[in-house]
């Protein structure tokens, strides 16, 4: 008889984990994945797979877990998603896959993100076999941002036979996956890894190139390049325009993670990079990446971290299983609060934040309750850091560069559900063209694209 | 890896780097910069393109040793590298034609100066230049800079060469005697907000800030400006603002965010591997 309740993953304890960057959840044993591989169904129409949005076949993967047939079920996952370390790791499931599966009308529905990621930690162990690949099609295609959607449609294109290139501003690649999901959840081995297999593959890598401004898509059109994937991400940090944002000790989340993430700050001054460790940190926001803010300020070595959240805890738009791991790290949340200043000293640093407490009223756009004012409830937090994660914009950096290039009113590319923009030959997907969405969405923009992009260079050479 | 050509020192610590960067040389305009990362557990950090060859695939950078990146670069020789470049990034200075320039650089100021001041005056300007620094040592580029001004003129703190005093003591005197139209002020924080109070409102003025950045590209918003009251970001929406409207008070304590961790590193002294 197969076991009732799903398996629990393990965890390193609360205590040890708030003080070190390694990862949280330390993955199932063979034993407890082939127990929740025996509580699958394996449904003839499986729900499960409705709720991915790239597909994966689930029955089936989880069955070869069962078999034993661990690196098998690793390549099942990869016909149809090509990162399953990465996203078995970070994707919501409980809104995907775990939310359809037919078990989860009982409340336990089967663990398949952690099952996903097992058998992607066993094809790492097993050495993944890659051979390159020679472009046998015509026309090269030029790869802007090497975020998981940009990842997703120059594998896609070049194991379509087609020659590619990935063009990266940075001098490392994954995009948010490098410098913006810590360390704690998402180990960057595993984005290395990825990133081997692609370079092996065959597919040219060019660092430190800031498309829009090192080399235009004119020029890249002259050096021969015929069709462009843009895969730029939304890349510009929202803040709240409230007095004393430019305080110092007052980060965007963005620039917080990047200095810990990419530049490796929390190895200071074996990394070069600065940051400043607060001991009273509050990071304003709700979603994923306030998540992570606040866990990176505790690890970083803060006594005290909070989180200011203007809805209530059920509107908050992070993953359920990193928001329970904040709580268990002791983080504190500040439910309906929302600031309304920054208070700084003479010399320009932040101490104290002023905030309203709000409460529910009518439904907004995104049917969410709308948070309203209480007049008269402000208090005061004393601290001496905030990092706002509120969100990011588009950045207009390449976008406003390119003629013709149809925007929508907050600068985000319209592009249909294959790609297409108003531009002939110019694709896009992933944040760049929905706003802040997830890795797995990305991936799939970037997947349809690489279809796209594969029939319209075919409708070229004809 | 960007290849360095040639290196040579310009004056008591300041060090010339002519590097091999094909693509950003084709694209470079005066008034950009580049971010440059040195080796693996480096910073990323600004510096200006202080000139380029277009023909021979080359920028040139001019860095001031004033701290730990910058001291492990002045390390560097002739057939090292830089491990990652990219740029040019920031809007390129705005250059009008038929006017009277006054060009005011402090310091290190000089090699972003002198871009601008070459273009000024092949565009049709009269060209006017104020160079200083604390002494004749710290002075470099004079030849250069005569070259592209009508008239250059040379101010130290402690009189080792020219006016005995600050540049704004020169800036205040040309302002008087001539019709200017316009001043360029690149330099130390602290010169170019004294550059400010002594300019008239009707006069224009551009101040190219020197913020602490990380990307460069306009995603982090560290390097947020106060301008005429509106937050901007250094990187993208300038480097180059209308020097009446920076907050030079906030724009001056910014600067020391991380000075403690600055002390820290410096004196470990530990050597970039
Ligand atoms: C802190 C944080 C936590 C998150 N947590 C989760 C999570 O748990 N689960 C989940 O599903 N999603 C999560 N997300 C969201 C998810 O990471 C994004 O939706 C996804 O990464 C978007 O992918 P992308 O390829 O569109 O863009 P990005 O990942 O943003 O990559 C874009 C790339 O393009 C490069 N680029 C930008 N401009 C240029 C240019 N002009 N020229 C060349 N290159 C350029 C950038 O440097 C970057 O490398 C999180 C996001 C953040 C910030
Ligand atoms: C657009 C732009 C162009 C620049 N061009 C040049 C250039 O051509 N040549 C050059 O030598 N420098 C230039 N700078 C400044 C250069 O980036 C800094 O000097 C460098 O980052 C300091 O690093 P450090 O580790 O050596 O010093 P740190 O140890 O970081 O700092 C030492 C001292 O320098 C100050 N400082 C730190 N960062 C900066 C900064 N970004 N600007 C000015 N002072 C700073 C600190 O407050 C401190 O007092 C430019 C900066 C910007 C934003
Ligand atoms: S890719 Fe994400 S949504 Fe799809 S099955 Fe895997 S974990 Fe679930
Ligand atoms: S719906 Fe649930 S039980 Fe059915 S196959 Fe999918 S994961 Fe298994
Ligand atoms: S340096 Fe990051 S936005 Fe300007």
């Amino acid at each position: 008889m197969s076991k009732k309740t799903p398996e629990i993953m393990h965890k390193q304890n609360t205590s040890a984990r708030s003080k070190n960057f390694k990862e949280v959840a330390l993955g199932y044993t063979e034993e407890q994945a082939i127990n929740e591989a025996n509580r699958c169904l394996k449904c003839k129409k499986p729900l499960c797979v409705e709720g991915c949005p790239v597909r994966v076949q689930i029955p089936e993967f989880i069955k070869l877990i069962e078999d034993r047939k661990y690196v098998e079920a690793a390549y099942k996952i990869k016909e149809t998603n090509s990162l399953p370390a990465v996203c078995g790791r970070v994707c919501p499931q409980e809104d995907q896959c775990e939310k359809t599966c037919i078990l989860s009308k009982k409340g336990d529905p089967i663990r398949i993100g952690y099952l996903e990621r097992f058998a992607a930690d066993e094809l790492e162990k097993s050495g993944e076999k890659t051979e390159e690949i020679v472009p046998s099609k015509q026309g090269k295609v030029a790869v802007i941002g090497s975020g998981p959607a940009g990842l997703t449609c120059a594998v896609d294109l070049a194991k379509l036979g087609y020659p590619v290139k990935i063009l990266e501003a940075f001098h490392d690649t994954g995009g948010v996956l490098r410098y913006g999901i810590p360390e704690f959840r998402l180990p960057k081995h595993i984005v290395k890894n990825e990133v081997e297999y692609i370079k092996k593959l065959g597919i040219e890598i060019e660092l430190n190139c800031v498309v829009g401004a090192t080399v235009s898509i004119e020029d890249l059109r002259n050096e021969g390049y015929r069709a462009f994937f843009i895969g730029v991400g939304a890349g510009t940090p929202r803040f709240m325009n409230i007095p004393g944002e430019n305080l110092n000790g007052v980060y965007s989340a963005n620039e917080f993670l990047t200095r810990v993430n990419l530049m490796k700050a929390y190895d200071f001054p074996n990394s070069a990079t600065p940051i400043k460790r607060g001991n009273h940190v509050a990071v304003v926001g709700g979603g994923n990446v306030a998540m992570d803010s606040a866990r990176s300020a505790l690890r970083l070595g803060a006594e005290k971290v909070d989180i200011i959240y203007r809805r209530s805890r059920v509107e908050m738009p992070a993953r359920i299983e990193e928001i329970e791991n904040a709580e268990e790290e002791g983080i504190e949340f500040h439910l309906l609060t929302n600031p309304k200043r920054i208070i700084g000293n003479k010399d320009n640093w932040v101490t104290g934040i002023e905030c309203y407490r709000m409460e529910l009223g009518e439904p907004d756009d995104s049917g969410r309750r709308r948070p309203v004012v209480v007049h008269g409830s402000e208090f005061i937090i004393d601290l001496d850091t905030v990092i706002i994660a509120i969100g990011n914009d588009a950045n207009p950096l390449l976008t406003n560069r390119i003629e013709g290039l149809e925007l929508n009113k907050w600068g985000n590319i319209v592009a249909d559900e294959n790609g297409k923009t108003s531009v002939p030959g110019m694709y896009a997907g992933g944040d760049i063209v929905t706003g802040a969405a997830t890795v797995i969405e990305a991936m799939g923009a970037g997947r349809n694209s690489a279809n796209t992009i594969a029939k319209y260079l075919d409708g070229l050479s004809e | 890896m960007f290849t360095i050509t040639n290196k040579e020192k310009l004056a008591d610590k300041v060090y010339l780097f002519e590097v091999n960067a094909p693509r950003i040389a084709k694209k470079a305009e005066p008034g950009q910069f580049v971010i440059v990362r040195q080796a693996e557990n480096s910073e990323r950090i600004p510096l200006t393109i202080a000139d380029f060859d277009r023909k021979n695939n080359s920028i040139t950078l001019v860095v001031l040793e004033t701290g730990y990146s910058t001291s492990q670069m002045a390390k560097l020789t002739t057939g090292n590298s830089f491990l990652d470049i990219a740029g040019p990034l920031g809007h390129p200075s705005e250059i009008p034609s038929g006017e009277t320039v006054l060009m005011v650089a402090g310091g290190l100021g000089i090699a972003p100066v002198f871009p601008i001041a070459r273009k000024l005056k092949n565009a049709g300007n009269k060209v006017i230049s104020i160079i200083g620094a604390r002494n004749k040592d710290l002075l470099f580029w004079q030849d250069r800079m005569g070259k592209v001004s009508d008239e250059l003129l040379v101010a130290t703190d402690d009189g080792s060469l020219g006016h005995k005093g600050f540049v704004t003591d020169l800036v205040v005197d040309k302002i008087k005697n001539k019709n200017i139209d316009r001043v360029f002020a690149i330099g130390p924080g602290v010169m170019m907000n004294a550059v400010a109070r002594v300019v008239p409102e009707e006069i224009e003025l551009t101040v190219s800030l020197n913020a602490l950045m990380v990307d460069g590209t306009g995603m982090c918003g560290g390097c947020r400006v106060s301008v005429g009251g509106e937050t901007k970001f250094t990187c993208v929406d300038g480097p180059e603002f209308n020097g009446h409207k920076v907050d030079f008070e906030e724009f001056l304590m910014r600067h020391k965010i991380y000075k403690n961790e600055e002390e820290h590193i410096c004196k470990l002294g530990k050597d970039l591997s």
